[in-house]
């Protein structure tokens, strides 16, 4: 096509012949509306993705949980059904002969544990555990406190983290850090609160009313040796498989039961139950993406429909520009870029339209909002913007073919023929 | 004063001074129920210059055959060549350059496009020509002038008398210099003055070297042609030079 022609084009497409501005108003209407359901949709789909994801994080990024348990089959002369039991000095031979795990820790919990301050005192659970677990179970101290630290551990410190759910109903408004607290009676020194997390997805308990204190300090408040789980990280997710089959080795040589056992270890492998999450995320999205394919579907039925409407009307028109040597596309090109100047019109009009019901949106308090807080904050991003340019593009120019065919199709003869 | 547009011009081969030359063109429409044959072996040819005038009862295949000649319409069987280029062959694209570069067409019914003004309905077939736009206007302008009709370049066709309706439609035929000028009953629709207005154009036109072809209900215009030709039946049955 000469840059002639192009002008000849675009000569037709502004020229009054054939523009129609009353039904347009309408049909850009719906495929505004079409634009705002889909971009919406998209925006809630993601928002509910990130929210999800971030849950998910809640817990720790690429960890395993590890519970010891029972063997189901006899293993070099020890019997099935052998109780499996982890040690703490079994984390420091971990962490030596597993390198592939950035972070390995230990983990006990005791329940029915007393906590008092002041004159409140209320039972809890009290977990013990490796001062590196603040990092790896993501246990982020609020502002103007800590987690455990590597001396805490060492000097077998009486110290606290608290979650924050449970330092609100021992404290109040009270800043507890710095405070003393009785564990059974003994005095803790509380140095952390956790910071309010989103967490999905938790055992023994949620985090924030998880009570922390270093894993040496409560081997000797409690008196046990016994680890309950331990905790391991990856730094790269993908190496997470292969590491749990050497672990499943290396555990199996220690503690004496069959790798292959899936009965002696309970692993919880957040790396691969992500991986569902994040798959059903992606099928929600598509689906969400569907109906507002569809919703924008009509909203391009609307336009196909004007414009044949415009067609059927400039007839005449069209054959008069015919008989003083119009080519056909010179006739059908004004017509689709008219279909497709509408939809992105009507899709700029979407645009506008969702945008500002996302901020409005967003100027909503998520504080005790639970159905805002479990959506999480709709939010508009590039690919979505990339998508529903390209569905608007596509309905556009399919919605202005068929007419302009039949735009086309007209004879100049037939129809100027004089009746 | 030598107007550049009405000079004869000579557009590559005009096929030796012949403008029209067809051998044995047929038309059947077919409807689906039944077929009609509107023309039955029409042999004709037109030379530069000439003006003629085509005249025969209601139904008898002049419009079928104009349009057939400005390429509007094709030929069921036949050959038709226009100034020297086989036309009955060619497919709608070309046909439609065709339209554009060698047929200047006026209708009894005017058919301008309602919504623009005079001026960018001479312009028209000129955007299609690929004619610059500053020697479109200037082209446009001086048609209308050509036609006593400079006041009214503004006007859109709905604000014109017929008479002026029509002669802008013949502005817009003769825009692109067309090789011959069809007229379809072009005085159908219009009073006795006015009609009489547009056959001195024509008259003018073809003293100015323009090969016209008309078709007429009136016996005084078919007059001012040098040649008539009468069509019964979608046949030739008499073709006479006047004076
Ligand atoms: N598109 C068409 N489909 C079917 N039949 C047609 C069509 N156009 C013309 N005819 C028929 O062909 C024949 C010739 O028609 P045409 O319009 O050429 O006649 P005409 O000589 O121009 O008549 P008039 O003087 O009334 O304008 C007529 O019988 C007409 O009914
Ligand atoms: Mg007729």
């Amino acid at each position: 096509m000469t840059r002639e022609e192009v002008k000849i084009i675009l000569t037709l497409f502004f020229s009054a012949a054939f523009l129609r501005k009353k039904r347009a108003v309408l049909t850009i209407a719906a495929i505004a509306w079409g634009t705002v359901a889909i971009l919406l949709l998209l925006a809630f789909g993601e928002g509910l993705q990130n929210r999800l994801l971030t849950a998910r994080k809640g817990m720790g990024e690429n960890i395993s949980v590890v519970w010891p348990g029972q063997t189901s089959e006899a293993y070099k002369g020890l019997k099935e059904g052998k109780q499996i039991i982890f040690r703490v000095d079994d984390i420091a031979f971990l962490r030596e002969r597993l390198p592939e795990f950035e972070g390995i820790v230990g983990e006990m919990t005791n329940w029915g544990t007393t906590l008092s301050y002041g004159k409140k005192t209320i039972t809890a659970f009290v977990t013990g555990a490796n001062w590196q677990y603040g990092d790896i179970r993501n246990q982020i101290p609020d502002k103007g406190g800590r987690f455990i630290n590597p001396q805490d551990e060492e000097e077998r410190k009486r110290v606290i983290f608290i979650g924050y759910e449970r330092a609100e109903e021992l404290f109040g408004k009270e800043d507890p850090v710095g405070k003393e607290v009785l564990l059974n009676g003994t005095p803790y020194t509380v140095i952390g609160i956790l910071k309010k997390k989103l967490q999905m997805g938790n055992y023994s308990g949620p985090d924030s009313y998880r009570s922390v204190i270093p894993l040496s300090t409560f081997v000797s408040q409690y008196g046990r040796q016994e680890l309950d789980n331990l905790v391991l990280k990856v730094g790269d997710p993908k190496t997470m498989e292969g590491g749990l089959v050497r672990l499943k080795q290396t555990l199996g040589g220690k503690c004496g039961f069959n790798p292959e056992d899936t009965k002696a270890l309970h692993i919880w492998d957040t790396v691969n139950s992500s991986k569902y999450m994040v798959n059903f995320t992606r099928g929600l999205n598509i689906f969400l993406g569907i109906i507002g394919v569809l919703t924008l579907l009509v909203g391009g039925t609307g336009i196909a429909n004007i414009m044949y409407a415009v067609v059927k009307e400039k007839t005449k028109e069209i054959g008069i520009l015919m008989a003083i040597g119009a080519r056909s596309r010179w006739i059908t090109l004004p017509f689709m870029l008219q279909s497709l100047f509408y939809t992105l019109l009507g899709g700029a009009f979407g645009l506008l339209i969702s945008s500002a019901i996302i901020f409005v949106i967003s100027l909503i308090p998520t504080e005790g909002n639970e159905a805002i807080e479990f959506l999480g904050k709709p939010t508009l991003s590039v690919p979505i913007g990339i998508f529903t340019a390209l569905v608007l593009g596509a309905i556009g120019l399919l919605a202005g073919h068929f007419p302009a065919k039949r735009a086309a199709q007209i004879e100049p003869a037939e129809t100027l023929r004089y009746e | 004063m030598n107007i550049p547009f009405f000079r004869k011009k000579n557009n590559g081969g005009d096929g030796n001074g012949i403008a029209i030359s067809m051998d044995n063109i047929t038309k059947v429409y077919d409807t689906g129920k039944i077929k009609v044959d509107a023309l039955k072996g029409i042999d004709l040819s037109v030379k530069n210059g000439e003006f003629v005038a085509i005249v025969g009862p209601s139904g008898s295949g002049k419009s079928t055959l104009m349009n057939i000649i400005g390429c509007l319409d094709k030929s069921t069987d036949g050959k038709y060549e226009l100034s020297g280029e086989l036309v009955s062959g060619f497919d709608k694209e070309r046909l439609a350059d065709i339209r554009n570069r060698k047929i200047g067409f006026v209708f009894q019914n005017f058919n301008l496009l309602p919504q623009i003004t005079a001026l960018d309905n001479i312009e028209m077939p000129m955007i299609f020509g690929r004619v610059p736009s500053s020697e479109r206007k200037q082209k446009a302008r001086e048609l209308l002038a050509k036609m006593g009709l400079s006041d009214k370049e503004a006007a859109k066709p709905t604000e014109l008398s017929g008479g002026q309706t029509q002669r802008v439609a013949i502005a817009r035929a003769l825009a692109m210099d067309p090789k011959v000028l069809l007229a379809d009953e072009p005085t159908g629709n219009l009073d006795s003055t006015s009609g009489s207005d547009i056959l001195s154009v024509f008259s003018e036109l073809n003293d100015q070297g323009s090969t016209i072809i008309v078709v007429t209900h009136d016996m005084a215009l078919a007059r001012r042609a040098n040649r008539i030709i009468e069509i019964r039946d979608g046949r030739i049955v008499s073709d006479q030079k006047t004076n």
